[in-house]
């Protein structure tokens, strides 16, 4: 089958790639005290924030950028990143929001007007380097519920935000962590209270829009006894040659009985087909079973981004917790992805579940990384983990790197992994049929990510779906 | 129906079909029988534009056109199905997804109205009952796990669901047990109604026995070399090719 044909529907445009031009206070690039000072500043932060920050650059500055992932990329220069950009005019409500950012995201499919909303989901929209507007607040207030910007949290919630920030993802943890700690500028908090269970899906969405500027978004979900909440993040940036670094952290705690499910559509700017420019994404995902019977489920569709490095985790504590991992990866054009899970089993009896469906395209590069560990306390646990690749064409790759480490006799893993290529047989069985190419394709490829695909919430599995057909539309081996 | 003209073909280096020539006739059951090699399945490739066959020299008209110019997928639209000697299978999708998918495209196709979830199910339900298929055929991937016997009966299956009006059978009756044997063949009785043309390929006379060939066509060498009615079969039953071989 003619492989230029397929490689010309592969490299189409990225069609979320526009810049608005919104005047904006953008820090000067570099990264030293100044600058967090400067961020610090801005976002009207208590002096305990600024302390920690600072404490995690001096952290930074003796850690080195890890290597160890199956990815090859041009160093980053981190003194030519601006660390902060904010649209000018502060917004208080949304008649104060630039007309310019509500098209932005309009354009996007992100209406932020409540009344034009998708009913049922909570909007916050993350512009750059602040958050613009948090949609739905008043009515989940009346919950008890906390649904706002993390700087927002900082100055209404500091006895939450102290307690928890850093206690699942320490600011030393890794290099990406500790530069976010350092940096980090919005993000997205909630806390759902004991025994409610949050009627909305909760959403955020982060949108990159200035030039030369990194985003440091930093998220942190808190569910108290009983609680449950799901919880959807989408992302995008405009195309440009340059690279953009997004280092992100999230840290997710569950306490007794409580549930959260937190799915991703990430959706960067994945560069072109010669790998010039697109999103560096080095990402870090925790979640912590705290009490026991709780719940944490990551599911993750990743199809942008020239670069992801990326391993949503859980730390199951309590006893018959539950942790779970949903992802499809995609890589086209030139991307790398190197995205995996760790479970780590501490609790009696924790159970974890991994499936991983990674598909490559053009001259794309996906691994998988995993780790299961289990630890001596846990008795009765049990891991089932499935690592499945699906090649189209004869240039990219496929690797997968599980490790397991059992400490307990009593501990029982599964793990299976397949490597399949989307064959000329196939697809020619399906065009025998009287399907096009570019249907065949979609069709195989939908069916290799039903399992993951089948855990999103239904408007998200409708737009990872159309993400997916953008991304590998008639694509051909 | 579809007159196949001095067609040479050619599988990587090797030419297989050297100018072979074959009038497929409305309403009518040929059979196509000849040694292993001699070119049986790559004329069924070069008929649906198979990926491994090159058409070197000749043509297949059907409907006023040279298909040779056609892709897959036009040919199919147009009304030409091919019952796999091996279907493959592809896992995670629905075996009913993918049908309707099919049908929906040869609809859109004719510019008729596409049949809808619900219409589509009791359609393939009833066809599963009636091929003695099991219900879960419906939920199954695409002929993934399916027994030898399972994966000829979905070939029917699709085939009666589609409606196609040339209908290439290539060793549709291997490795059927006597009772696949007769559903299958039962399903492609159903089919005929006079207009639409079926081109059996095989190695055995079994299947002829309940499907009453109309001609049947001796393939040696990539060349037609002898056509006769059902009665060729018994001489070959009797005596092999090499009677025929004699006879030329």
């Amino acid at each position: 089958m003619a492989q230029e044909e397929v490689n010309k529907i592969l490299s189409q445009e990225y069609k979320l790639g526009f810049s608005v031009d919104v005047e904006a206070d953008t820090a000067p690039p570099g990264l030293n005290e100044n600058v967090l000072r400067f961020i610090s500043a801005k976002k009207d932060e208590p002096e305990w924030m600024l302390d920690l920050r600072v404490k995690a650059l001096r952290k930074w500055q003796t850690m080195r950028e890890p290597h160890w992932a199956q990815l090859d990329y041009v160093p980053i220069d981190y003194q030519s990143i601006s660390y902060f950009s904010a649209p000018k005019k502060a917004p208080n409500s949304l008649d104060e929001v630039d007309e310019k950012i509500l098209e932005a995201y309009a354009k996007l499919g992100i209406p932020l007007q409540e009344q034009k909303m998708l009913q049922g989901i909570a909007i916050d929209a993350v512009f750059d380097s602040v958050s613009v507007k948090t949609t739905y607040s008043k009515t989940l207030m009346e919950l008890g519920i906390i649904f706002c910007s993390i700087s927002e949290a900082m100055r209404e919630h500091p006895e939450l935000v102290k307690k928890y920030m850093f206690s699942v993802v320490p600011m030393s943890d890794n290099y990406f962590a500790a530069l976010n700690a350092a940096v980090f500028t919005d993000g997205t908090f909630v806390y759902v209270p004991k025994g409610v269970r949050c009627p909305m899906e909760l959403s955020t969405y982060f949108r990159i829009n200035a030039k030369n500027t990194g985003q440091f978004e930093r998220t942190l979900i808190i569910v108290d006894e009983g609680g449950y909440v799901s919880y959807n993040e989408g992302c995008s940036a405009p195309q440009r040659d340059e690279h953009q670094l997004h280092a992100a952290v999230v840290e997710l705690i569950t306490h007794k009985n409580a549930e959260i499910k937190y799915s991703t559509i990430q959706n960067w700017y994945p560069g072109d087909e010669t790998g010039k420019g697109g999103i560096y994404n080095f990402v870090t995902k925790r979640g912590l079973c705290e009490g026991e019977n709780s719940k944490i489920s990551w599911t993750q569709v990743e199809t942008g981004s020239s670069i992801t490095w990326k391993y949503p985790s859980c730390v199951l504590k309590g006893d018959n917790s539950v942790g779970e991992f949903y992802s499809v990866a995609v890589t086209s054009k030139a991307q790398q992805a190197d995205t995996g899970t760790k479970m780590i089993h501490i609790g009696k009896n924790t159970r974890s579940t991994i499936v991983s469906k990674g598909i490559s395209a053009m001259r794309g590069q996906n691994s998988y990384r995993g780790l299961v560990k289990i630890s001596p306390s846990a008795s009765g646990a049990r891991n089932f983990s499935q690592c499945d690749s699906l090649l189209i064409g004869p240039n990219c790759g496929a690797h997968t790197f599980p490790y397991l480490e059992s400490q307990n006799s009593s501990a029982q893993i599964e793990h299976e992994a397949t490597t399949s290529k989307i064959s000329d047989e196939q697809l020619f069985y399906l065009r025998q049929r009287g399907l096009s190419e570019e249907d065949g394709v979609s069709m195989i490829v939908h069916g290799f990510c039903k399992e993951v695909f089948s855990q999103l919430p239904m408007e998200f599995a409708v737009e990872a779906k159309e993400l997916l057909n953008l991304t590998l539309e008639g694509s051909v081996g | 129906m579809m007159n196949i003209k001095n067609l040479h073909a050619k599988i990587g280096d090797k030419e297989i079909l050297k100018g072979l020539d074959l009038e497929l006739q409305k309403g009518k059951i040929h059979v196509i029988m000849g040694t292993n090699g001699a070119g049986k399945s790559t004329l069924s490739k070069a008929i649906v534009g198979h990926y491994d066959v090159e058409v070197t020299e000749g043509e297949i008209t059907y409907k006023d056109k040279n298909v040779v110019e056609m892709k897959p997928e036009e040919r199919a639209l147009n009304g030409i199905f091919l019952s796999f000697q091996n279907p493959i299978e592809i896992a995670g999708v629905n075996n009913a997804y993918f049908l309707r998918s099919a049908l929906n495209a040869k609809e859109k196709h004719a510019g008729v109205k596409e049949t809808n979830a619900a219409d589509f199910l009791k359609l393939m339900r009833k066809h599963i009952e009636q091929l003695g298929m099991k219900p879960d055929m419906i939920s199954r991937a695409l002929n993934d796990g399916f027994s030898g016997g399972e994966k000829k009966r979905n070939e029917i299956l699709q085939m009666e669901i589609l409606q196609p009006d040339v209908i290439i059978l290539d060793e549709v009756d291997s490795g059927l047990d006597i009772d696949a044997l007769k559903s299958v063949s039962e399903g492609i009785n159903r089919m005929k109604n006079g207009e639409r043309t079926f081109l059996v390929i095989t190695h055995y006379s079994r299947i002829l026995d309940y499907l009453n060939p109309d001609y049947v066509h001796i393939l040696q060498d990539g060349k037609i070399v002898k056509t006769g009615g059902p009665e060729l079969v018994k001489i070959l039953e009797a005596e092999g090719y090499q009677a025929i071989e004699k006879d030329l």
